[in-house]
């Protein structure tokens, strides 16, 4: 008897510190969606939109959850230092050139990446700051 | 009796809503003339000047261009990373709106002339997905373009280092009749006014 609700409490202590836990990150999803956001709203939305849908073929639309799941890593360099490397999205191709952004620090090219991978129907969950500095340094 | 008042009120009624709906005019000058010995006051409204610039095929374009239409008059450059996006973006639902109207025009200014040359906007037309001819991306010498940004189309525009993309203006769309006098100015960033231009547009197609 004892022994069970000895077990019982130790369950429910492991529980709650796991839940705390999921609960912790999910927080940090969201600080980095809505920070995210922000960022988007003054950089990024007046190519691609409001709504991720780009313009035209001068600005692909970010929808392409496939494309931005192969490409996670290049996103953050293409962000930085821009790009007008032609890239295929949606099964279309899109040659026009992406004008760089140094202002933007790492943890901000951090948020607006969860934020864009997790908006426009894409849901890809957290990439951390630690991999966008990372990926940074990897930036040809 | 009573029936008759009612009669001649919705009669009043119908004839306030028959006026037609008529948009100002921008730029409206009051000129005092003698004319036999009498002061007469007389009104006139400045227009448009003729021009000479090229499109986006290097086919020479001027004001003829634009006769029995009306248009809608910008300032942008293709590298502008701020509001010219936003601009066309929504330029592009009139766009679409009018698309086979010929009556109406479009005249997107360059304000980069050193490196939008007519072959560079072709190419940004054709990704912005302009197919007919109605939408004109004008090229000119800068003197010319920034003149009639400035004291015709009232516009600024300046070129400035530290502004993004190096060039500083304003993002009005500016509606001109089929007497190529000014309309209408409306803030091409923002959603509201666009929808005002459409609108307006309608009332001054009517407009004989």
């Amino acid at each position: 008897m004892r022994k069970n609700i000895i077990l019982a409490i130790f369950l429910t202590v492991i529980s709650a510190i796991i839940y705390a836990c999921q609960n912790a990150s999910e927080i940090e999803l969201s600080t980095y969606i809505s920070n995210g956001k922000d960022i988007y709203r003054a950089n990024c939305q007046n190519c691609h939109g409001e709504n991720g849908e780009g313009l035209g073929e001068l600005a692909p639309p970010l929808t392409d959850s496939v494309f931005l799941e192969k490409n996670k890593s290049k996103l953050a360099c293409y962000i930085k230092n821009g790009t007008d490397q032609p890239m295929t999205i949606n099964g279309k191709t899109y040659q026009g050139k992406m004008p760089a952004f140094p202002k933007l620090q790492t943890i901000d090219i951090a948020q607006v990446t969860v934020y864009i991978t997790n908006a426009f129907g894409n849901k890809q969950g957290m990439y951390k700051y630690e991999q966008v500095a990372k990926d940074l340094q990897e930036c040809k | 009796m009573r029936n008759l008042f009612a009669i001649i009120i919705v009669f009043t009624l119908c004839s306030c809503n028959t006026e037609p709906e008529r948009l100002p005019f921008m730029q409206m000058e009051v000129v005092e003339n003698v004319v036999d010995g009498k002061t007469v006051q007389d009104t006139t409204f400045r227009t448009i000047p003729d021009f000479k610039l090229y499109n986006q095929d290097s086919t020479v374009v001027t004001l003829k261009d634009f006769d029995n239409a009306i248009y809608v008059a910008d300032f942008f450059f293709t590298t502008c990373p701020t509001i010219c996006p936003i601009m066309h973006r929504n330029l592009l639902k009139v766009y679409k709106k009018y698309e086979h109207n010929n009556q109406v025009k479009f005249a997107s200014h360059t304000i980069d002339v050193k490196y939008d040359k007519p072959s560079v906007m072709k190419a940004y037309a054709k990704k912005l997905g302009i197919r007919t001819k109605n939408w004109e991306f004008l090229w000119g010498t800068r003197d010319e373009i920034y003149a009639l940004a400035e004291r015709n189309y009232m516009v600024y525009t300046k070129e400035e280092a530290q502004a993004p993309g190096g060039f500083a203006h304003q993002g009005y769309l500016i509606l001109v009749d089929k007497h190529k006098r000014i309309r209408g100015a409306y803030d091409g960033t923002v959603d509201e006014d666009v929808h005002k231009l459409m609108a307006d547009m309608d009332i001054l197609l009517k407009e004989k």
